[in-house]
């Protein structure tokens, strides 16, 4: 009897205290400010930048894959083809971090979290590592020469950006990290195609994902 | 007979709702400092110490006080009692409500 009247008493409290426990634990060492819209924006932008690309390549007559381009006749660097992929390429980054950026703090603002914290900081971190190894690389493959395996590589690298990332935000951006990684493998078996692949990892699973997660996670809460 | 509970597994000294966010920050973070500990829980600077404090006595969390500059700054760590005893107070709660 004693011990009925205890439970009856208490279950909600307790109910309540392990919610509260699982609640910080996870907002303790997560950082889920980030939000769909970001990526159904984000990859519009994408999809923005891989139009123009395309457009531009429209423009050299010839059946060449789009990244021999990239070079002269007498093998040098052709600089206008290249500086265009590039200022095409740092929009499409700083357009992408803008609108994100902008997006997070408002979520955050809303919820009453902050974005600067322990979490937020490891996250930057984390993404920061594999991100910014694979630009580096990206820029040294340019240099070498490879321009038709830059589309490849940054897909892959995202994708593992995107995986390490998965511990310290929404786990299920694994998934996204995933599928980038795979079309950025494909992107280097179909070399020619690059650009479609890019378009696809970018901005198609981009907005998938996007609209996936602001409809199934963001709206039920 | 009557599912079997052990009210003596429920520890005294996680009751408050304070001290239940310090262990389950500290279960799932290596290392917290004060003012991030301050803000995930939302209390008062003297309300953390004390509580904190109570838990360093049972040997629960570890307090190092470091500096940075002349910055003091406090880390908590959870011990490895510390951990064994939230969980088994964790077990306690969940069995109590499936009861």
């Amino acid at each position: 009897m004693a011990q009925s009247t205890f439970k009856m008493l208490n279950t909600e409290e307790q109910l309540a205290a392990l919610k509260d426990i699982q609640k910080m634990m996870e907002r303790s060492s997560r950082f889920l400010s980030l939000n769909g819209l970001s990526g159904i924006f984000v990859g519009l932008i994408a999809l923005a930048g891989a139009l123009a690309a395309y457009l531009y390549i429209g423009t050299k007559a010839g059946k060449l894959p789009y990244f021999e381009y990239a070079k002269n006749a007498n093998g040098e660097m052709n600089i206008s083809f290249v500086g265009f992929f590039l200022i095409d390429a740092l929009s499409v980054l700083f357009a992408s971090l803008l609108v994100a950026t902008w997006l997070t703090l408002r979520k955050a603002k809303r919820e009453g979290e902050k974005v600067w914290t322990a979490s937020g900081r490891r996250l930057m971190f984390n993404m920061a590592i594999p991100l910014g190894s694979g630009g580096l690389f990206c820029m040294i493959m340019l240099f070498h020469g490879y321009a038709g395996m830059v589309a490849p590589v940054t897909l892959v690298f995202y994708g593992l950006a995107l995986v390490n990332a998965s511990k310290y935000t929404f786990e299920h951006i694994k998934f996204l990290g995933l599928v980038e990684i795979f079309l950025g493998l494909f992107a280097a078996i179909f070399i020619n195609h690059g650009l479609l692949f890019w378009a696809l990892g970018f901005g198609v699973a981009h907005m998938l994902y996007g609209i996936i997660a602001y409809f199934t996670f963001e709206k039920s809460n | 007979m009557a599912a079997k509970f052990n009210i003596d597994q429920l520890n005294k000294a996680f009751e408050s709702r304070i001290r239940l966010g310090i262990m389950s920050v500290l279960m799932v973070n290596d290392q917290v400092d004060f003012t991030t500990m301050k803000e995930l829980l939302d209390v008062t600077d003297g309300n953390l110490a004390s509580h904190i404090s109570a838990l360093e006595k049972l040997e629960y969390v570890l307090v190092q006080k470091k500096f940075i500059g002349k910055k003091p700054n406090t880390v908590f760590e959870a011990s490895k009692l510390g951990k064994a005893e939230f969980k088994v107070h964790l077990n306690a709660l969940e069995k109590l409500l499936k009861s």
